[in-house]
């Protein structure tokens, strides 16, 4: 376009030129009428619904005001944000307050704001690097030279990213079923090798409400669910982290471990000077969009645990469906959309900014 | 640069020097193939049949459920491999999957009508979108990106109470004849073509970017206008782009889940996702796990094959998008 704004100059400008204008601008007026579409339709369904959930948000919007010749719901200002955040914060042995008034927890049975907050954080923190992790290990495993049947083994560990998640989470729920699931019916099978009674592998999984690990964050107890759904995640989540780092893996230059092995470093030593630094550029940004994935992942929790037992494995999106459909508090649930999506905003900007780190890096 | 020289013409002159060398480098390469001892084979492959043991366990769980011809309501042991097989299970959930009084087709036909209305929707509009933020440089243009990208950040559960709320004042009276979005198919699929939309523009620029403008520049010297570069050049070279993002929209609206949970109340408009819950969730006390596991599969298979037909495709063009 840059040529079009040079060739207008000053002389150039006369008053018929009109039809020039108009052939002029014609690829920019074409740029807009291919957005229009688009946009009406996202102004319609998209933009619209999102003001007006800013503006529920401000409401007591409730199953009251469905049909659609109610009245409008009250306004309540800032109370349903106030509602949703707790009054105090404990960090360790001191207590922060916040201006929230907490109401909403005396509403709804263990709801409490900033548990599902940090249970979410954690619930990303500690999937995210079992998929990388282990996807660069058998990614780099199948990268061996002179292994056999790697096509085989390629062609299976691709299954879980073509499975549906609401298929995998409804399969997995169902193998950790106390008395007849896969899990614990193999665990029986394998303790009784050792001669343990299957009785002890009664395991229940969803309905345990004691963390099994008590030291591990005690303000924020990990269920038995919590590992369970961890174990789940971790089997949907390395495949697709392993394709990433085989395609990052397959330019490294192999001269560079000819050249590593010549001056004498070790497998190991070639692997940390060598693999992780150039894998690092491919995984990080493939990483930041898991941990967006993983931060929202509705089906695994929802399916899965409920946000169970106690509320004690809730996730904000999952938080956010239990308002709209068991409770039907509608502001409310806006007012909660609203905060997630201000926690999501800071989310990508962190992320955005390491993924940006790591292209300087590269360049 | 004698060595890049590739083998085949070496067959030319078989007598060069240089292909004896190339015959020593690649013998050399298959020693190095073979260097891998047998202790360290065995190894690997351990390792690699552990790893893919734990990706099967799960399917072949489920398999064996389906299969199983004893009929059982709950497993009794232990099995990845059922004692014979019967297709009883597929074809009593063919006939009615849940207590509801619908057969799989037809759920399977709602479960149709989403996916392909919100897949083929998204991306006739995103197309367009698409070529305007791809191939345009005009006022505005990275405030209307950054607002497509902004949606994309958003879950499509973090605006359910407004689109529940405005579709179900959509309502249509003509005496016996009652009909509100909200309660609806077409409903979910416009709540669902609300987030579907952002991401088709967002995936199909990213194919779009990749592709060199150099043809359409000489078009354009040519004298081509905006409308035939796109039909002519940019519509025959993003097909296979449209297929996966269409694809990738279907996709997602065979397994959506959440919203028709939510706005379907007439179980003649249930789903496939919607009974599959209804098997597992907390009502499926006397819903057999044969049942279950063989209506899970019928559920995957068509995904799950095209899937893997498209994997190429689908995974390159999601790490282009990441990385950018």
């Amino acid at each position: 376009m840059a040529t079009f704004s040079n060739s207008i100059s000053p002389s150039s400008a006369q008053p018929k030129s009109f039809s020039n204008w108009w052939r002029r601008t014609s690829y920019t007026r074409a740029a807009y009428l291919y957005l229009i579409p688009a946009f009406i339709v996202m102004g319609l369904i998209t933009f619209y619904p999102m003001g007006y959930q800013v503006w529920m948000s401000f409401t007591d919007y409730g199953i009251k005001n469905l049909k659609f010749d109610a009245a409008p719901p009250n306004n309540v200002g800032i109370n349903n944000y106030l509602d949703i955040l707790p009054d105090k914060i404990t960090v360790g042995d001191n207590k922060i307050d916040i201006p929230g008034t907490g109401k909403l927890s005396a509403k709804i049975q263990n709801f409490n704001f900033a548990r599902i907050l940090g249970f979410n954080l954690i619930w990303t923190i500690t999937n995210v690097p079992f998929h990388v992790v282990l996807g660069v290990l058998v990614a780099v495993l199948l990268n061996t030279k002179g292994m056999w049947f790697k096509r085989f083994y390629r062609a299976i560990y691709i299954l879980p990213i073509v499975l549906p998640w609401l298929v995998v989470a409804t399969v997995w729920k169902n193998m950790f079923d106390q008395n007849n699931g896969a899990i614990n019916m193999a665990l029986a099978t394998l303790g009784g090798v050792v001669n343990i009674p299957a009785e002890v592998f009664r395991i229940r999984w969803f309905e345990n409400i004691y963390p099994p690990v008590k030291w591990l964050l005690p303000g924020i107890p990990l269920p038995l669910s919590y590992y369970a759904m961890l174990l789940t995640n971790i089997w949907m989540g390395w495949p697709f982290m392993c394709i990433v780092a085989t395609g990052a893996l397959q330019s490294i230059p192999r001269d560079l471990y000819e050249a590593a092995s010549i001056d004498g470093a070790t497998p190991s030593q070639q692997f940390m000077a060598i693999t992780v630094p150039l894998l690092k550029p491919a995984m990080i940004p493939a990483a930041m969009v898991g941990t967006i994935i993983t931060f929202n992942l509705f089906s695994c929790i929802f399916f899965m645990s409920a946000g169970g037992p106690l509320r004690q494995t809730e996730i904000l999106v999952t938080t956010a469906y239990d308002l709209v459909r068991a409770q039907r508090l509608y502001g409310m649930a806006a007012a909660f959309c609203v905060i997630i999506f201000f926690v999501l905003l800071t989310l990508t900007l962190i992320t955005n900014r390491f993924t940006k780190a790591t292209e300087r890096y590269d360049a | 640069m004698p060595e890049n020289i590739p083998s085949k013409a070496g067959t030319l002159r078989p007598s060069s020097g240089l292909i004896q060398k190339i015959i020593r480098r690649q013998s050399a390469e298959e020693a190095e193939e073979k260097k891998v001892s047998l202790s360290k084979q065995a190894l690997y492959q351990l390792m690699a049949l552990l790893v893919a043991f734990s990706v099967i366990f799960p399917i072949l769980w489920v398999v064996s459920l389906a299969l199983d011809p004893r009929d059982l309501s709950r497993p009794p042991d232990f099995r990845l491999i059922p004692p014979g097989a019967s297709l009883d299970a597929f074809k009593r959930v063919l006939d009615k999957p849940t207590a509801n009084p619908v057969t799989f087709t037809e759920l399977a036909i709602n479960q149709f009508k989403l996916a392909g209305s919100v897949a083929l929707f998204s991306v006739l509009v995103g197309v367009l979108a698409a070529y305007s933020f791809s191939r345009f440089d005009f006022k505005g243009r990275k405030a209307l990106m950054l607002s497509v990208v902004m949606v994309l950040m958003l879950p499509s559960i973090a605006t359910i109470a407004p689109l529940y709320v405005l579709l179900n004042r959509i309502n249509v009276n003509f005496g016996d004849f009652e009909f509100n979005l909200r309660n609806s198919i077409w409903g979910v699929a416009v709540a669902m073509s609300s987030g579907q939309l952002p991401f088709a523009i967002w995936n199909l620029k990213g194919y779009l970017d990749t592709i060199p403008r150099e043809l359409e520049e000489a078009a354009r010297i040519d004298g081509a206008s905006p409308n035939q570069l796109f039909t002519k050049i940019i519509l025959p070279l993003v097909t296979p782009a449209l297929a996966v993002t269409a694809f990738l929209g279907f996709n997602a609206g065979w397994t959506e889940f959440a919203l028709s949970w939510q706005f379907l109340t007439d179980p003649k408009d249930f789903t496939l996702a919607m009974s599959l819950w209804n098997m597992t969730g907390q009502f499926s006390g006397d819903t057999p796990w044969s049942a279950f596991a063989a209506m899970a599969l019928m559920v995957a298979a068509p995904v799950a094959m095209v899937y893997l037909l498209l994997q190429k495709y689908i995974v390159s063009g999601l790490t282009i998008g990441s990385v950018k």
